[in-house]
């Protein structure tokens, strides 16, 4: 592969190999774009951020929920919320997580959540999936019956109600709670707390792909759910 | 053609058991036993560590194994040698460490295999269940710390179940795309007493990765072969760790298509052949460059697109579609968007292809282009005697001394490169490199574990460079202490070159702390270690020198002041387009 011949070596350049240098050379006009796929020149398009709703059912191991976060921060993944709680199966939890990314990126999220050990099967809901949200609202409590009547408005329930304030749970999406916080900005909010989205697919369809609801049998892992 | 998720490659069958053998096993009486009796069963030869407060009952339960330890002067080395030992071996290889510093020594090491997707148990010593969490003497949270860079830790809670723990972290290392595991051991676990023997080791139920690719898939990828003009064959590191090269060779050759391999994929296909373009990226061949610059179908077997590979994603392959072959699916669509998603065992699918496809396509030109870059942009360097020694040759000379099985270990850096390039590898496993994490130092503690791994009559040689190997040159002591056959092979040019290289290109020639004119010398440093030392300044040194090392049998270790001007090419600068690469210092 060299050239070790001593008599040829002085017309060697000192560095550099023989051909065209890299401007003389052809250069293929197709493109990918920065999520690799491969695009027609005309239409650069970058995929758009969306919303998705993940499920994931997880083995209830020490650290799983640290584990899921730490996927989250070190891969980037921007995440809006992240819920958790058991399920009928003893040692299983769901955790329900929002979050905004490229279509390339959900896809990502989710193959990269699939591959924790705990975690048994993880899928994307539907948008007809139901879901909702919890918040707790406490605000100035100066005009208890007004506050009332808007907690009403809201089917919201009044929690605590003290001569300075008075705390109020909403339950719902996120359109609704968006709504309810607005209109109580007028009594003056001191604080909130918001769980973010809990959800499961609508009707008899399973929320995780694989999932047998009210059985303790094991979901299986989704067979080829990455294709 | 179903293959069952194997169980870890050295895994003694029931049939194999010597029924006589078993009733000699004494009982399991300790955690530390457990733990022991745990890599016993599955045919652990060899564990790479150093000793330590938390992690002493483990090591007092392999005084008595058949289990060979070898000592490490650092925990770094153990990881970097337990790595090798895997590389080599494509098993699974051991390393202890007890808790605190310990662990965190192991923790570059746990990196290195985790991007390089090397099978790597460790067990690390951890401070007493019930002082966990006060910060007592040398407490850290170790599964919390390697978290990210394990495929899973298990924090042990139990002297009942610690052997399983074990078992499981151990088959789940091997299992699928190998990686890296961890199992922390408090050290009331280790001493509790127990008489619960571990079961098979086997991997979780959750983890259980998919064999065999979809056939529908496969139907359409094969016709997409059949129908490519240009079909390229992109050979990565999973076509090595899933045993699949003498598949990947016969489908190359049987199909006449063109290959070029990853960094990690060298060895899966032999470099001497003309079908072969050697690596491609940052550093590999023109030929291979322009291969992927060009090809219309990219069929890509166990490999992550890697951007020291790809260079700038949206110049990568632009004419290309891809068929990725992969056992794991989250490097489906990653980096580079798979047009056909083959999920399985590199071997198993690249069968199920090849039984798919009704006619081998049609690239007669395409192949004879490929020729043609191989002429025009040889893999060259210029050797005037008037010139300083140059690194190239010296990896010439080394590999014409040692046979074609011979194993070559490197640290990071230009060494690494001239290595990977000049040197002709003709056999997997045979390449020993820091990959993904690209860590210095990873040459001397590599060629250990490779050492212990290899055949005898394998010849091992280190190819390292004068920043790295002073990275972990206390390793030599162990080489010397196990009479290990190793050559060390150091390019020194007085530079952390690499960086001196960039420096010079993109940072207008600031060589900030780029400079190592402090360096030791090495064949004195060498003696003084009790190693055999030698220095080359002169080509008619070379070759006399290479010899007498490679027959001393023991480590020696050869300084080769090297021309401190010579610079890596071809080079694709970070993120450009792999087609556009630099042959010179001008071009960049």
């Amino acid at each position: 592969m060299s050239s070790q011949e001593s008599d040829e070596a002085e017309e060697l350049p000192k560095h550099g190999l023989k051909g065209p240098s890299p401007d003389e050379r052809p250069h293929p006009e197709g493109r990918r774009n920065s999520q690799g796929i491969r695009i027609d020149p005309a239409a650069e398009a970058e995929p758009e951020q969306r919303r998705a709703v993940l499920s994931a059912l997880v083995e209830d191991d020490p650290g799983v929920l640290s584990r899921i976060a730490g996927l989250f921060s070190r891969r980037q993944f921007n995440i809006e919320s992240l819920t958790v709680g058991p399920t009928t199966v003893e040692n299983h939890s769901r955790i329900t997580m929002v979050i905004e990314e490229s279509d390339p990126g959900i896809d990502q999220a989710e193959k990269q959540l699939a591959k924790l050990k705990p975690v048994i099967a993880v899928g994307e809901l539907d948008d007809d999936a139901v879901r909702t949200e919890l918040v707790l609202l406490k605000v100035e409590g100066d005009d208890p019956d007004k506050v009332h009547a808007v907690t009403e408005m809201y089917d919201g329930q009044t929690l605590d109600a003290g001569p300075k304030t008075i705390t109020v749970q909403l339950t719902g999406d996120e359109q609704k709670i968006d709504d309810a916080i607005d209109a109580f900005r007028q009594f003056g909010i001191i604080e909130i707390a918001r769980t973010g989205y809990t959800a499961l697919a609508r009707g008899d369809q399973a929320t995780v792909p694989g999932e047998k609801p009210g059985t303790a049998d094991e979901p299986t892992r989704p067979k080829n759910a990455q294709q | 053609m179903s293959k069952q998720a194997p169980s870890s490659p050295n895994a003694t069958t029931d049939a194999e058991v010597d029924p006589d053998e078993e009733t000699e096993q004494t009982p399991v009486t300790t955690g530390s036993e457990a733990v022991i009796r745990a890599l016993e069963n599955e045919g652990v030869e060899a564990a790479f560590g150093v000793q330590g407060g938390a992690i002493m009952p483990v090591y007092d339960a392999l005084y008595h194994s058949d289990i060979r330890h070898v000592t490490m002067a650092h925990e770094q080395g153990a990881a970097h040698a337990a790595d090798a030992f895997s590389v080599v071996r494509n098993e699974p290889g051991v390393c202890l460490a007890t808790s605190g510093p310990g662990a965190t020594n192991l923790v570059t090491g746990i990196a290195d295999a985790n991007m390089d997707s090397d099978g790597l148990l460790a067990l690390t010593g951890q401070v007493p269940s019930d002082m966990v969490g006060s910060d007592a003497f040398q407490e850290t949270d170790t599964t919390g710390v390697t978290a990210p860079i394990t495929k899973h830790n298990y924090f042990a809670s139990d002297a009942d179940t610690v052997g399983d723990t074990v078992g499981e972290a151990l088959a789940l290392a091997g299992e699928g795309r190998p990686g890296p595991t961890l199992v922390d051991l408090p050290k009331n676990v280790t001493l509790d007493e127990t008489d619960a023997e571990p079961g098979p080791a086997e991997p979780p139920a959750t983890t259980r990765p998919q064999y065999v690719a979809d056939e529908e898939n496969v139907a359409e990828a094969a016709d997409a072969i059949q129908a490519a003009e240009r079909p390229l064959l992109l050979f990565g590191g999973g076509v090595i760790k899933g045993d699949a090269t003498e598949q990947a060779r016969e489908f190359a050759r049987e199909h006449e298509i063109p290959v070029v391999t990853t960094m990690p994929g060298i060895g899966s296909f032999p470099e001497d052949d003309d079908l072969c373009l050697s690596w491609a990226g940052m550093h590999g061949t023109g030929y291979a460059n322009m291969a992927i610059t060009h090809t219309d179908l990219l069929i890509a077997v166990g490999t992550r697109f890697d951007d020291r590979l790809t260079g700038g994603i949206d110049t990568f392959a632009p004419e290309a579609e891809v068929i990725h072959i992969d056992i794991d699916p989250a490097e489906i669509s990653k980096n580079v968007h798979a047009d056909y998603p083959l999920i399985g065992d590199a071997g198993i699918v690249l069968d199920q292809v090849d039984d798919a496809l009704e006619a081998s396509p049609d690239a007669d030109e395409w192949r004879e282009q490929c020729q043609t870059w191989k002429a025009e942009y040889p893999m060259d360097y210029a050797t005037p005697d008037d010139e300083p020694l140059k690194p190239q040759f010296v990896v010439e000379i080394l590999d014409e001394a040692t046979g074609d099985d011979a194993i070559v270990t490197s640290g990071v850096g230009q060494h690494q490169m001239w290595a990977a390039q000049y040197w002709t590898f003709t056999e997997p496993r045979t390449w020993v490199s820091s990959h993904g994490l690209g860590t210095m130092g990873y040459g001397l503690p590599a060629a250990i574990g490779a050492r212990i791994a290899a055949d005898d009559d394998q010849e091992v040689v280190c190819v390292d460079g004068d920043g790295s190997f002073l990275m972990t040159i206390q390793e030599l002591s162990v080489a010397v202490r196990e009479e290990l056959d190793i050559t060390v092979a150091v390019l020194n040019n007085e530079y952390i070159g690499m960086v001196r290289q960039w420096q010079d290109a993109f940072f207008e020639g600031r060589r900030m702390a780029a400079e190592y004119n402090w360096c030791p010398e090495f064949d004195m440093l060498a003696e003084a270690f009790g190693a055999r030392g030698f220095r080359v300044d002169d080509y008619d040194e070379v070759a006399e020198t290479v010899e007498e090392a490679v027959a001393y049998d023991g480590p020696s270790v050869i300084d080769f002041h090297i021309d401190p001007a010579e610079n890596v090419y071809p080079m694709v600068p970070s993120g450009g387009a792999n087609g556009q690469f630099a042959l010179t210092e001008d071009q960049l």
